[in-house]
Parts: structure tokens; sequence; C-alpha cells
């Protein structure tokens, strides 16, 4: 077999030496309950490279890829083009079969790339410092809640609208026994700000309150000046956190670091990783330098070498699970280091001017396309401001229309029927996200195919 | 360094060591194929890039007066800078691709390529979890496939794929036994889990509310059967036991351990970070198991990628399986797949914990683990368990003499040896200096003092992907090491004189961090 270099040869040879019998004499400890006569039953024997292509392109052909039709899905993962260097640079072995840097002396180029994306990562969010990267920007928010509470004290946790109802989820139950109290309002189709809520959460804010979470732009694409809510919360005592689910905004968009956040949480998705149905994907972790310590994940930090040549190693180790066990701050393990790289070379070939050449385009197509699509009978903008992503009010439910556009072979948005189900007052609306890679002749796709779903619905 | 000016004649762009001539230090710092990279922020520029864009079309802004206006501090390169910068980086990385790499625990087998060029196929890669899903439904069945090996090769008639790592892995299976306990209105908190586990274990238990209690080993280096069926009671929870353990040695009484339990009314959590040592020859659901995360990156060859991402299922018992979490697939009256989510958590999860991630989980790293495994078989996968623990008992065979080996005498180990420093006891040489001893000889270090139960723990997962000549390669430098080290331990204090780096100051680091480039603090 391709996988295993040992030969029968080999095989005796060492088993000679261990004075061994045979391979089974090294399964002694096992009970006689859990011995096994032969392969387990129910699954196919090994096959080669081909048969297993075959049979993996079967199921990938069952797919209707982003690339092959009209495409404007968000809601938390975008379709950015993404260089052809980033994917060859993580294709290399020394990045994608290395382990995580606990020897450094042999780890360094890992080490650098995680210093570079750190440094990337808190400058693009106004912040101090960032971490080597969590898994997600969902499970990143939830480690900010609990960093909330360490660092506060208190533990009742306000969570805006307009967040991702995937994220807010999270934190329910990833808090329902840490002794987090979690509120969490339902969204309003507001004209001109849809899931906007910061008046209401101000006057929510008290004694108790360790943070305020929001994001920005928000679900609905909604973009808010946060200032207000920093003072808000900072006077009470509270921590504001805000989430950025899509990171190109951070282009075109001020800082939530200039806008007052303690902590900012993110998914990087965008740059770098590619769509991938959902995983693996990058959260994104940064803060104000007074609360390193009190940070969850890994964090590579600069020194130097017995020679005197600066280096790169992880650091601050002593927060983490295997020290701490379970005064941990964290029980999390892994970072997502192949993805934080992709992010920071897609960012890298970027640099500054193409980033926020990037983030404009995306912003000039998106008000290019909602205008387009809210003159179309019986659909209507519902933002005021937005970055790349707006929500259309369809006057009837949603999700159907969607359905239809899709058999139309339009990939035209999410039903917030799908991400909220059962509040009526949302079904009838469609979010709309639009990238640089959508062409003229998709707006003209998408414009056509929703007219005519539209009226059907009429007729 | 003092350049020769007496006798022959020196080249000026060359610094010669006096009367060696070897090369001291060049003009670039770089060591011929060795070479220094400067920090991407001592490289580039705000206004270089790599990437050409179409022109912005003339809209007039609509950011609500937000718009971006202080400069963010990215620096970027051209493509060939960009290439170079990183193929340089990566130069100073040693990886599985290039030899062994022993870590115990962490299983770094071969990343076969097939699972990279398969999760790249568009069909995989160029799709959005929020797709309608009738436009995803060879996605689904790739997701459908995988639940069903992993079901099949532990025994267990659910599982939970969403889990995006080890450690959240076990953060799902202990929350469904809190959500079970909760359903049957029983408040028993405590976790029994044993002092060798690794370190998620306790702290995972604590995130969901347990208190965490020690079980200690016996002289076999196994889980004390006694002390645990001792400390069961109608306040235990659950046990979270690794299986095998992080010894590298099978708990034979797991099937007692899992009844006992069971009559007690806990629940059994598995670790699965050694499943290497059984996979296809042993299922955790014959061992009693209620719950056990599986890590697709250390059993089923999924990359590591430098630290990430990982992914980790949970297989669940018939007693977990309906507090699972959202969102997973199932088959649909009509024939097709779909996901429940939230919309349909209520008639076909009702008690489902709930959603523990943003979409699906990790569908890169599922294709990549589905190739891996048709590739190999149900027959090929047990060959990978024989192999993975031939290679560790012979690596233990050969070293036992010169390496203390603690429990080389309590039976076969699986696919792991642990070795402990005592063999270097009076000679002030610790496990860490023979680690770096090892990084000159060409070899990533075995993992080094875990577990916590041994003294200055070696514990060496050679994996079944290594042929018996690297075998006796690694053999003979670590016997090479050893036998100097004993005979002259002053030599020994520096290592790694050879590698990119020096030993580095972690000290210093954690005293005054630096996470981060700045400008003032360029050297």
């Amino acid at each position: 077999m391709r996988y295993l270099p040992l030969s029968d040869a080999d095989r005796a040879a060492m088993l000679a030496t261990i004075g061994a019998a045979s391979i089974d004499d090294l399964f002694a400890d096992v009970p006689d309950a859990a011995r096994l006569p032969g392969p387990i039953a129910g699954l196919p024997l090994h096959t080669g490279e081909m048969a297993v292509e075959r049979a993996l392109m079967a199921m990938a052909a069952r797919n209707t890829t982003a690339s092959t039709a009209p495409f404007f899905v968000g809601c938390g993962a975008y379709k950015h083009h993404v260089p052809a260097t980033v994917d060859m640079v993580i294709q290399r072995g020394e990045f994608l079969t290395a382990y995580t840097p606990y020897q450094p002396e042999i780890a360094q180029g890992t080490l650098q790339v995680l210093f570079e994306f750190q440094t990337q990562v808190a400058r693009l969010t106004g912040m101090e410092v960032a971490n080597a990267s969590m898994y997600d920007g969902s499970t990143a928010m939830t480690e900010a809640v609990f960093m909330a509470r360490r660092i506060t004290r208190r533990a009742r946790c306000l969570v805006s609208a307009g967040v991702h109802p995937h994220y807010t989820s999270v934190l329910k139950t990833l808090t329902r026994f840490t002794g987090d109290v979690v509120v969490a309002a339902t969204p309003t189709l507001a004209p001109g700000a849809p899931g906007h809520d910061l008046d209401a959460l101000i006057a929510a804010i008290d004694a108790d309150t360790s943070c305020v979470v929001v994001q920005n732009p928000n679900l609905f694409g909604h973009v808010a000046d946060l200032s207000p809510l920093a003072d808000a919360c900072h006077t009470a005592g509270a921590l504001l956190i805000v989430v950025v689910t899509e990171i190109v905004s951070l282009g075109a968009i001020a800082s939530p670091g200039e806008m007052g956040a303690d902590i900012v949480v993110g998914e990087g998705q965008s740059l770098g990783a590619g769509l991938l149905f959902g995983g693996p994907y990058l959260g994104l972790f940064a803060c104000r330098e007074k609360h390193v310590r009190q940070m969850p994940g890994r964090l590579c930090g600069e020194t130097v070498d017995a020679a005197g040549k600066r280096g790169f190693v992880l650091t601050l180790s002593t927060r983490e699970q295997h020290i701490r066990r379970e005064k941990a701050t964290s029980n999390i393990c892994t970072n997502s280091g192949l993805i934080a790289l992709a992010f920071s070379v897609h960012l890298t070939l970027l640099g500054e001017t193409g980033l926020r050449h990037l983030a404009a385009l995306n912003h000039a197509r998106a008000v290019q396309l909602a205008d387009r699509l809210g003159r179309v009978p019986g659909a209507t903008l519902l933002n005021g401001p937005f970055f790349n992503e707006f929500t259309l009010d369809l006057g009837r439910e949603a999700r159907p229309v969607v359905r239809r556009l899709a058999e139309r072979g339009v990939l035209g948005g999410v039903s917030l029927g799908r991400l909220w189900p059962g509040e009526r007052t949302l079904a009838s609306a469609m979010i709309v996200a639009v990238t640089e890679t959508a062409t003229d002749e998709d707006f003209d796709a998408f414009e056509d195919a929703l007219d005519a779903v539209m009226e059907g619905v009429n007729a | 360094m003092t350049m020769n000016t007496v006798g022959r004649e020196t080249r000026l762009d060359i610094a010669l060591v006096p009367g060696t001539g070897a090369v001291a230090a060049t003009f670039t710092g770089n060591r011929a194929l060795m070479l220094e990279e400067p920090l991407l922020f001592e490289r580039g520029a705000a206004d270089g890039s790599g990437v050409d864009l179409p022109p912005v079309p003339p809209v007039p802004g609509r950011l609500g007066g937000l718009a971006r206006a202080a400069p963010i501090g990215l620096p970027g390169l051209s493509e060939p800078e960009t290439v170079r910068h990183y193929t340089r980086l990566s130069r100073q990385n040693y990886a599985i691709d290039l030899g062994i790499f022993p870590l115990g625990s962490c299983t770094m087998k071969h990343n076969p390529r097939l699972n990279e060029k398969m999760a790249r196929l568009p069909g995989f890669a160029d799709i959005h979890p929020l797709q309608p899903q009738s436009t995803v439904q060879g996605a689904l069945a790739l997701i459908d496939r995988l639940a069903d090996w992993l079901m099949k090769l532990t025994g267990m008639p659910a599982v939970a794929m969403s889990p995006k790592a080890g450690a959240h892995g076990e953060l799902c299976g202990m929350l469904a036994i809190r959500a079970a306990l909760d359903a049957r209105g029983d408040a028993r908190r405590v976790v029994l889990v044993p002092e060798s586990a690794h370190g998620t274990n306790p702290a995972t238990a604590a995130f969901c509310g347990f208190t965490v209690e020690n079980i200690p080993a016996n002289a076999r280096g196994r889980v004390d059967l006694d002390a645990m069926l001792a400390r069961l009671g109608p306040d235990v929870a659950a046990v979270m036991i690794t299986n095998p353990n992080t010894c590298g040695l099978f708990e034979p009484d797991l099937i007692t351990i899992s009844a006992a339990v069971h009559a007690a009314g806990g629940y059994v959590y598995c670790d699965g970070a050694n499943f290497n040592a059984i996979v296809g020859r042993v299922r955790p659901g014959d061992l009693g198991v209620d719950a056990m995360h599986i890590n697709l990156h250390k059993t089923f060859s999924t990359p590591h990628g430098g630290g990430g991402p990982g992914s980790g299922p949970v297989v669940l018992s018939a007693a977990l399986a309906p507090f699972a979490p959202i969102p997973f697939v199932r088959q649909t009256a009509a024939g097709t797949l779909e996901l429940v989510e939230e919309d349909t958590a209520g008639a076909h999860a009702p008690d489902s914990f709930g959603r523990m991630v943003a979409f699906h989980g990790q569908m890169g790293m599922f294709v990549r683990a589905l190739a891996y495994m048709m590739s190999h078989g149900a027959d090929g996968l047990a060959r990978v368990a024989e192999d993975a623990v031939l290679n560790a008992n012979y690596v233990l065979a050969s070293l036992k003499d010169i390496y203390t080996a603690p429990f080389a005498n309590s039976g076969p180990c699986m696919h792991e040896a642990l070795f402990s420093d005592d063999f270097l006891e009076g000679t002030g040489l610790t496990t860490l200096d023979l680690a770096k001893a090892l990084i000159d000889e060409g070899f990533h270090p075995m993992t080094m003092y875990f577990p916590l139960v041994v003294h200055g723990a070696m514990l060496l997962e050679p994996t079944e992907t290594e042929s018996k000549a690297n075998l006796d390669q690694l053999i003979g430098a670590m016997r090479h090491v050893a036998t100097q080290m004993l005979a002259n331990p002053d030599a020994w204090r520096q290592s790694p004189h050879l590698a990119p780096r020096r030993r580095l100051d972690e000290t210093l680091a954690a005293r005054r961090p630096v996470l981060g480039w700045k400008a003032s603090a360029a050297a």
C-alpha cells in the first residue's frame, strides 16, 4: 500500500528485535470481547488513487460551484478572488506538513509568519495586539465574551440584534454552564438601518454588564459609527466587543479600534481561504495591550537566541490548557495556522494600496447592484450606508424566491428565513453580497431572474 | 572576530576564521542555502502590491461618512518578492515532508497529496455553506459518507461532524453529557480524569460546569482500577479516559470501567487522540464508550499546517445521540440530503444542545480524510494501526537499554513509546538538552515533558509511515547522543548549534512580550 513503507521482511526483522512472535502479540492488552475477526464489516477495502478520484469527482460534480453561476451569497463567508500565489505557498511541504512551533529553532518559518500575521491583524482592526488565530469568527466571539468576564468579573453580556445569528447561537450554547448571561434581541428591518440597535444597547447597559457585542457591518450590511456605544460601555465599566465578518470591509471603513473597541474578533475567510463550504476558516482576535495576559489562543512573540540573533517563539503559554489545565483561559489547543498563512500571503500581495482598492471596488459594485435591484417591482432596498452587502425587503416570503432564483441558475442571496426561522417579521428579507468577482453579465442575470421570479409570484 | 592581518592575503568580502579557513561571517548573514529573511514590515512598502485589480467604477460612496482615512500600516510586495519572502521562510521549518517527526500524541504521519488534490476540486472548494441545499447535494453526500465511515470504524451509532478541532470535539462530547444529565434532572457534577490526561480534558470539563478529580495510575502505567471503582458514585457525571493512554499503553480494564460507570449512572468520554494505535482493529463502541472525539489531523492524515486547522468529529452512543449539536446531515423521505439547522431542529433534533460553530464544520478536512479512508480501506486502516504499533515497539526495544523506559516491563506499548530522563541523572542534563541535541542530528525531537506523570517525559510516536531505515537512523542518532551525553555532559548544554537559530530565550519573550512589529523598535 502506497502510504506504508514497511515490507514483510522489515516486519519480521522488527518483530525479532522486539522478541514478539507476531504483531497480534503486541495487541495482547485488547480484551477478547473487543477483538475483531477481520477487517471491519460494511466498509470497502483499499483502493488506488484512480478509483478514489473517480468516486470523489462524481460527488463534487453534483454541486453548483460559485464560479459557474451568478453568485451573491454572503452572510459571514464571501467569495473573493484569491491570487494563484497563495495556494502555491500554502502547499509547500515545509508549511503544509509542519507542526505547531514548539521547537522554535527549527520553526522560524511558521513563527515569523505568525508574527507578521499578528501585526497585520492588529493594524487592520486598529488594535494593539492580535493572537495567532482561532478556529473561526463565531468561536472567537465566544472567547471574547469569556475574556470580558475575566476582566470585568461581571457576567451579563449584551448582544446586538445585528450579529450573525449563528454566532449568537454558538455563544448561547457555549455559555450555558459558565455563568455568563447572554441577552440577545431579535432584529427589526428598520428602513435605512436594518438590524441597527445601538440606542437600545446603550439603554440596556448596567452595572452587571461585562460586555456589549456588536457586528459592523452587521448581518444586514448596515455600517454604523460605534463610538457612542464605546463611550457608554466605558462609562459603565464594560467592554465593547466588535465582530467583523467581512474583513475586506476594513479596507474602506474606519476600524473598530478607532471607534473605541476593546476587543475585535472576526472571520478572516475573505482573504486567502476560499469558500470551502464553511471550513476550515480563520478566527481573528485582537485587543488592547493591557489585556494581553487574558487573551485566549496562541501568541507569537519576539526574542533573541543564544547568539544574539532575533527570533520568534510561542509565548505567554501559562494562559493555555497544557499548563493551566482546568484553570486555563480556554480549552483551545490548535489555531488555524495554514489558513492564517494564506490570509497573510493574500494581504501581503494586496498591500495597503491593493486592499483599499479591493474594498473600494467591492463597495462601488455593491452600490451599483443595490440600486438596480431596489428598482425591481416588489423589492425595496432597506440600507442607508453599507459596504458590500445589503438587504432587500421582497414584500413576501423570501426563501421560496431564493429557491426559484437557484432553479434559474442564479445564487442570489440568503433568505432571512434560513437564519432566523420562525421570525415572521424577517421572513421577507433577502441579504445580497457583491464582491469584485461579479460581472456585469451576472448583474443582468440576477436582475432579470429576480424580476421574473417576483412577477411569477405575483401572478 | 578579528581579521587575519598577518601571513596570507584574505579576501575583503568574506571573513575567515584564522587558521581554519572556515567562513565565519558573510556580508549578507546568509550561509549558502541557509537564508535569513527580514520581516515583511522591513521589506514591503505601503504602495507595494502583487495584485492587478479592475478599476473602481466612479460611484458615489455610501459608507455613511465612515470612510477609513488614516493609514493602516500594511506593507505590500510584488508577486516575485512575495514568493521569495515566503519560500525563504518555509526553508526555516522542519516538516514531515523532510523527515521523521516523532511527536508523541500528535500522529505526524505522511500527508497524502491526493487529499490536497481532492480538497481543491471546485465542487468541494468553491461552494458556499449557505447556498440552497439543492445545489450542494454532493457536499452533503460527502459529509454523510465520512460520517458513515467514522461510525463503522468506531462501532458507534451517531456522530457529530461540526467540531473544528480535537478540543472543540471534547467540548461537544462533554456538552452532550451535560445535556443528557440535565434532561433527566440529574445534578451530578464530578468528572474523573486520570492524572496522565492531556490538559484539554480538565479544561473542557471545567467549561461545562463540572469539577475535576484526578484518578491515579497504577504501577503498570494504566488507570488504577480499584481507585476508579472506589470513587464512582451518584455524584460522578463522567469519566474522561484516553485509550490508548498518554503513556502509550492500552487500558485493558476499559470495558470493566465503562460498565461500572454506566451502572453508577455516569457516562464515559474517550479522548480519541491516540486512535491511530487501534483504528481498524478495535472499536471504541465495543469498549463501552459514550462519546469519543476523533482528530482527523492525527489518525486520518489531514495536514497539521504549522498548528492547524484541525477537525474533531465526535462519535456518540445511543444514549447521547439525541443531544448532538446542530447542524447535521440527514436523509429526507424523498431521498435527498438536508442539513438539520435551526429551522428543522424542532422536528429532527428536539433535544440537541444547540449549535457549536457557525456553518457546518471543516469541509476541507472532511474531503481529505475521506480520500485517505477510501485509499486505505478497512483492511488498510487495520494495517496502519499494526505498523504504527510495530514501529513504536521497535523503537522501544532498540532504546530501552540506554533510555529509561518506565513501562517497558509492563507489556508492549501501543503506537508510542515513553521514556523518562532518569538515565541522565547526575549529568545535570535534561530532556530539553537531549531534544535540542537531536535537532542538530536533523530530527524534530519527540514530545517533551508530557505526560506529566513521568519525570522528564519523552514520548515518541513514529507512526506507520516511517520506513525501517528511517527508524534505524533515528535509533542510531538517539543512541549516539545519549551515549555521548553520559560520557561528556558538559559538551551538551548548548544545543542546537546547527539550526537556523540557537536556543531561543523564552523567558525574555514572556517577561517583555513583543507581539507585533513596531516601527520604532526596528533594530
